[in-house]
């Protein structure tokens, strides 16, 4: 990639925004699941009762049992989410800076 | 997993299983099908390393998935369930939540920067020849430390499915996975993986289902029936999280290792683009979240369909230390409720699969640290780049032989050894060497040879000897009565001293050359962005 290259795509509009929404979106999904996992985790370090307990008193399924599976599907559905819109927006505003430079 | 290789244990051979070994005897029939198909479409260096770059993402969502669901992860967590009930649930949780983060920070970028190894995208605007050689170490430490604990593992649990030698074990295992990825590359190596995960994801479904179907689908009935067979315990965290250092320290390894693992990382260049490498990550958390939610349903049905039955119980142990054992040890228990719910028919086809993930799994990680020593070393550093795809691809061929004879002598050497340490340590070094070196380098614009060399040694070198001093080698293998550093996981501290040093020695770094290296960061991060320049799909 020689410099005009470099310049030309750093200035362009739809690249400063790709960049710019990809990078928070990423950012904040990233601290989002970290947060859900270590929460979890500490969770079971400092309060280990608390995922124990039984859900009823007729019952021996505890909290742990839907708050763990939550985390599985959480973390599926976060990379939905996130594929979802990498695929149509982010997509669509490469493809937009893709195509600029055809015209040259 | 490292569980799965501590209990494993030295068990003595059963008789021969007819059904399994026919059904396996399938299996290697039609991958070596599948071999000699791909050996005739795998002509160039591209086409053993990333099977010509035109797998699905969705095909390579399964191949990953199928990486990560080895033998000693099925067995070895619905054996901890079985053990410790929610336990095992908590130590799957860690082994999955590295995916999101990968598809948010790793997958991208390292499509749109790399070729055949994540080398090339460490060593993409650093300086060549050092860079690669810390990153083919990593690559080489890793997958050796983690081929060890699979042919120990694989060896001992083939001795008890099939009745076979353990040495003869070691030995088909490895003679296999060298026909698989010499002559059938990346295309092959692939293949068997999506097979296998397919069969596997279907036997486990079917056994999930077969336990839930006695209990109308109602999981507090199943729960209740365990507790009544176990006590209480089990339905709440028990010993597995025990200090908070330990447990995040543990976390870190399970999450950034995983965006460190050779194997995985370049499961991504088969894809035809950064859009494909995202949906592959996408489905691949899918298809392991399921498969975890399986091997916990598992578990519990192995406590109220296995423990206590007489033809599962082991009477020589229970002799000695009473209590229930069933044959094997607790990482049976997925084979025995697969008898419990199927009979020999079904046993036969679950012992089968286990075989076959065994050599899917070691087929990958055997590719990956050929092409860590033919396209890093031997034509980057060696060759300078000077050198053609076939004469690379034959040294990869050379290198996957090699590397399969050693791990069969390894895996023989080890087998009395104590090897739960390795996956525990291959994820370490993953995480404190080649992740922060691979990350940083997309990322940061100021980081520098210097830096990247200096923070990647240091991490090294803090994972392997904090593991020696710690518990898992200090007290369990050397046998001393307390260990010098106290944590069983080191990831935490040794990331933290490849982060920082990595830092430390790229701000201070003034040469002309650092200054070079930043420069080229503005085109990297661009390319890494958009895909432009990107290395393209098939080139035939």
């Amino acid at each position: 990639m020689n410099k005009e290259l470099v310049e030309q795509i750093k200035n362009d509009p739809n690249y400063k925004e790709l960049v710019a929404k990809r990078t928070s979106f990423a950012l904040i999904l990233s601290v989002i699941m970290l947060v859900v996992y270590f929460g979890f985790i500490l969770l079971i370090a400092y309060f280990p009762h608390v995922l124990g307990t039984p859900l009823g008193s007729d019952t021996v399924t505890t909290v742990g049992i839907p708050v763990g599976m939550g985390v599985i599907f959480f973390a599926f559905i976060l990379t939905g989410i996130y594929t979802k819109r990498a695929n149509s927006e982010f997509d669509d505003l490469n493809n937009k800076i893709k195509n600029s430079l055809k015209d040259i | 997993m490292a569980v799965f290789a501590a209990n494993a244990g030295a068990e003595a051979a059963k008789e021969l299983n007819v059904s399994a070994i026919v059904m396996f005897l399938i299996f290697v029939g039609a991958t070596l099908g599948i071999t000699y198909w791909a050996a005739k479409r795998t002509k160039s260096a591209k086409d053993f390393y990333t099977a010509g770059g035109g797998i699905t993402g969705f095909q390579n969502g399964m191949a990953i998935a199928g990486d990560y669901m080895s033998a000693a992860s099925f067995l070895g967590i619905s054996g901890l369930v079985y053990a410790s009930g929610y336990d095992g649930l908590i130590y799957s949780i860690g082994f999955l939540v590295g995916w999101p983060v990968i598809l948010f920070m790793i997958a991208e970028p390292l499509r749109n920067l790399g070729k055949y190894t994540f080398a090339d995208v460490a060593s993409y605007r650093l300086r060549q020849t050092p860079v690669r050689i810390l990153a083919a170490f990593g690559s080489i430490a890793t997958v050796i430390l983690y081929l060890i604990a699979q042919m120990v593992g694989s060896g001992k649990l083939i001795q008890l499915l099939f009745g076979l030698d353990y040495e003869v074990a070691v030995f088909i295992v490895g003679i296999l996975m060298i026909l698989y990825v010499t002559f059938g590359g990346m295309l092959a190596t692939t293949w068997v993986q999506i097979i296998k995960a397919f069969l596997l994801l279907s036997g486990a479904t079917f056994m999930a289902v077969a336990v839930m179907a006695h209990y109308n689908f109602n999981f507090g009935s199943l729960f209740a029936h365990a507790v009544e067979l176990k006590d209480v315990s089990i339905m709440a965290p028990g010993k597995l999280v025990s200090d908070p250092i330990s447990a995040i320290s543990l976390a870190v390894a399970l999450i950034f290792g995983v965006a460190g693992l050779p194997h995985i990382l370049m499961r991504f260049f088969t894809v035809a683009d950064a859009k494909e490498a995202r949906k592959s990550v996408f489905y691949a958390t899918g298809f392991i979240g399921y498969f975890y939610i399986l091997t916990f349903i598992i578990g519990f049905g192995a406590i109220v369909m296995v423990l206590g039955k007489p033809e599962y119980l082991d009477l020589a142990k229970q002799a000695i230390s009473g209590g229930s054992p069933i044959l094997g040890g607790n990482n049976m228990a997925a084979i025995h409720l697969s008898h419990a719910v199927g009979g020999d028919f079904f046993l036969g086809f679950i012992s089968a699969v286990a075989f076959a993930t065994i050599l899917a799994v070691v087929s990958g990680l055997t590719l990956a640290g050929a092409s860590a020593i033919s396209h890093d070393l031997y034509s980057s550093v060696i060759r300078k780049g000077q050198v053609d795809s076939v004469t690379e691809m034959k040294v990869s061929k050379a290198a996957t032989v090699a590397l399969g004879i050693v791990a069969i002598l390894l895996g023989i050497a080890f087998e009395s050894q104590n090897i739960a340490f390795m996956v525990g340590l291959a994820f370490a070094i993953a995480a404190s060497a080649n992740f922060p070196i691979l990350f940083l380098s997309m990322y940061w614009r100021r980081l520098t040879t210097r830096g990247a060399v200096v923070g990647g040694s240091l991490g090294l070198g803090t994972a392997v000897l904090l593991l020696i001093l710690g518990p898992a080698v200090w007290v369990d293998v050397l046998g001393n009565a307390e260990a010098i550093f106290p944590y069983k996981y080191p990831a935490l501290f040794s990331m933290t001293v490849a982060f920082v040093a990595t830092y430390i020695f790229s701000i201070t770094d003034n040469s002309q050359s650092a200054k070079e290296e930043q420069e080229k960061f503005e085109a990297q991060f661009i390319r890494s962005q958009t895909g432009i320049g990107a290395e393209g799909a098939s080139e035939h």
